[in-house]
């Protein structure tokens, strides 16, 4: 008897593909960039500041490993100080997006009725104003700008994007039998929200807020090439590749290094988010 | 049908109303004294109180609301303080580049996109689909502004091709080679973004689509592969494809800024990023208004599609 339960046990559904070694390179990388945001002060960096006359627009050198710019600061700090604006940019406004679109799309999609139908109407007539236009409005006479204004109009305007998303994963869950066998037992809604719900949309959730933050972070790129994000002489990486423009016939290197650092940056979020939610065989939400 | 059409004009008015009370209070709720703003730093506070009284903001805000939508609906956005020329007339220059752009770019992204998922979906994981996969996952992580200044370093450096590079617009009414010309690569860039959406929603749901028994019936009767692909499993394929075009082309419109701006095409990315540095308050605010308008318009226009091509949507 026991037996055939340890075989039963043994041959249940295939154990899931493991995330592959590429999945954990992407990890590592993000781990390495963020790490170096944080720890920007204290690490052996040159000051990103400092315009060094006599080493303009010099190529990639043990002194400077990515080069100098057309003023002579050093390319490489430079980007390390950069990320931090792109990064605090992302995770910033993700945080407020989900702070206040998640709780309110999960309770939306748990409690339905009235609730529900005025919540839903709301987030949806906000959707359809583009985001990208009111963020660029606001910003564009919200002066002088900072990378807190910048993280708040952001966040807010995602707000009834990861309500959708949230909204529609909770749907999915709050019907199935679990949920209501919960209900039965005479559950608690928070106890359920927390320990049935929560749980099943985290994969999901999380993939969405990885993909987010690529976005946002290339949003804040954008916004720097049309001069609305933190203003210079501070480094961000899209500052940095709109600076680049002028100087990109004697110095690609200037436009090359902080492209590439953007690139794989997102790169390795999209991957992340992407491999979490096939490893989780949660099917695409329809945007 | 009809009852779901009438419905969605309904929310369309809706959304519209609470678009124009968006761009109107975004300029009101803004900290900072717009007669400031208009008449400079310097300005005395006579001059700014009589301004402040022409402009009609002594008036209860509602009121304010009103007048300016009322004269909207006259065609009339207000007169720029600082060009002095209407801004109906700014936005009926710069509107049709926009849109050419948008169309170029467009057909371009499905012309590549439409054929690429077919070959990726005949053969999931094979080598065809997994070097698809992964180059329009690896673009999917190049920022537009990125791409532009790449296009602008080979096309319009390396390879000397005219009217390509930044400042080199050539109007449709001039030549329309060189007009071409200088569409080119802002085309290419927004067509980059969106191949890569269609391509990913295209083909996942062309897999999908292929293992129904209809597919099964078809390949049994021994009809060729691309029938079987256009006429059977294309258009039961194209709804999320529809649904992504009319998300994507609104958002479009960020990437589109970016282009015109670095390459001075004077569409309305660039008149408004004009504007935005010039203070001119009017200007941003009419095209802000005209933007999100043609957005919800165009996400309108595809949900109509969409419900041509699959009418069980309606009847929900």
């Amino acid at each position: 008897m026991l037996e055939l339960e340890e075989m039963a046990l043994v041959e249940r559904p295939e154990k899931k593909k493991p995330l592959g070694p590429l999945f954990w390179l992407c990890v590592g990388w993000i781990a390495l960039n963020i790490f170096g945001a944080i720890f920007a002060n204290v690490l052996p960096l040159q000051n990103p500041l400092y315009q060094n006359y006599s080493a303009i627009n010099v190529g990639p050198s043990l002194h400077h490993i990515f080069g100098t710019d057309d003023i002579g600061r050093d390319i490489f700090s430079r980007i390390v100080y950069g990320s931090r604006v792109s990064i605090a940019v992302g995770f910033g406004s993700m945080v407020i997006g989900f702070g206040i679109g998640a709780p309110l799309g999960m309770l939306a999609a748990y409690r339905r009725g009235r609730f529900d139908t005025i919540l839903t109407t709301f987030m949806y007539i906000l959707l359809a104003f583009p985001a990208i236009i009111a963020t660029i409005a606001v910003l564009s006479f919200w002066t002088p700008r900072s990378v807190f204004k910048i993280i708040l109009v952001i966040g807010l305007a995602s707000v009834p994007l990861v309500y959708r998303v949230i909204r529609t994963a909770t749907l999915s869950v709050a019907t199935k039998d679990y949920v209501i066998a919960a209900k039965v037992q005479g559950a608690k809604d928070r106890r359920i929200l927390m320990k049935e719900l929560l749980p099943n949309i985290a994969p999901i959730g999380i993939s969405f807020l990885l993909i987010g933050i690529a976005t946002v972070i290339a949003l804040e790129g954008t916004l720097a090439f049309l001069g609305l994000s933190v203003t210079t002489p501070t480094p961000s990486w899209g500052n940095m590749i709109n600076e680049s423009r002028t100087v990109l016939q004697q110095n690609p290197w200037l436009a090359i290094f902080p492209s590439l650092a953007l690139c794989l940056f997102l790169l390795s979020l999209n991957f992340i988010g992407d491999r979490l939610r096939s490893h989780f065989d949660v099917t695409e939400v329809k945007l | 049908m009809l009852r779901y059409v009438i419905r969605r004009i309904l929310m369309l008015i809706g959304i519209v109303f609470i678009i124009s009370v968006g761009s109107f209070f975004l300029i009101h709720l803004l900290p900072g004294n717009i007669t400031a703003v208009i008449e400079g730093p310097g300005a005395s506070p006579e001059n700014q109180a009589k301004l402040f009284k022409l402009l009609g903001l002594n008036r209860p805000i509602y009121e304010q609301y009103f007048v300016w939508i009322g004269n909207i609906l006259h065609g009339n956005l207000g007169t720029s303080f600082i060009s002095q020329t209407p801004v109906v007339t700014t936005i009926g220059n710069a509107l049709p580049i926009d849109l050419e752009i948008m169309f170029l770019s467009q057909i371009l992204a499905f012309a590549v996109a439409i054929p690429m998922a077919m070959r990726s979906a005949r053969k999931p994981d094979g080598v065809i689909d997994r070097f698809f996969s992964a180059g329009s996952f690896t673009m999917l992580s190049v920022p537009s502004f990125i791409v532009i200044i790449l296009l602008v370093l080979f096309v319009s450096i390396k390879l000397g091709i005219p009217h390509t590079g930044p400042s080199s617009y050539v109007s449709l009414r001039g030549d329309w080679i060189g007009n071409l010309e200088s569409m080119a690569l802002p085309a290419i860039t927004l067509a980059v973004g969106s191949f890569v959406v269609y391509f990913r929603v295209l083909r996942s749901d062309l897999i999908a689509t292929l293992q129904e028994e209809f597919i099964t019936m078809a390949r049994s009767k021994g009809l060729s592969q691309r029938r079987i692909m256009w006429r059977h499993a294309f258009r039961p394929s194209s709804v999320a494809l529809l649904g992504a075009a009319g998300v994507n082309i609104g958002g479009l419109l960020a990437g589109g800024f970016v282009v015109q701006y670095l390459l001075n095409i004077p569409g309305l990315g660039y008149t408004l990023i004009a504007a935005i540095n010039t203070d001119d308050y009017l200007l941003v605010q009419g095209i802000v208004l005209v933007v999100s308008v043609g957005v919800v318009l165009i996400n309108f226009f595809f949900d109509f599609i969409i419900n041509i091509v699959d009418p069980r949507i309606s009847r929900e």
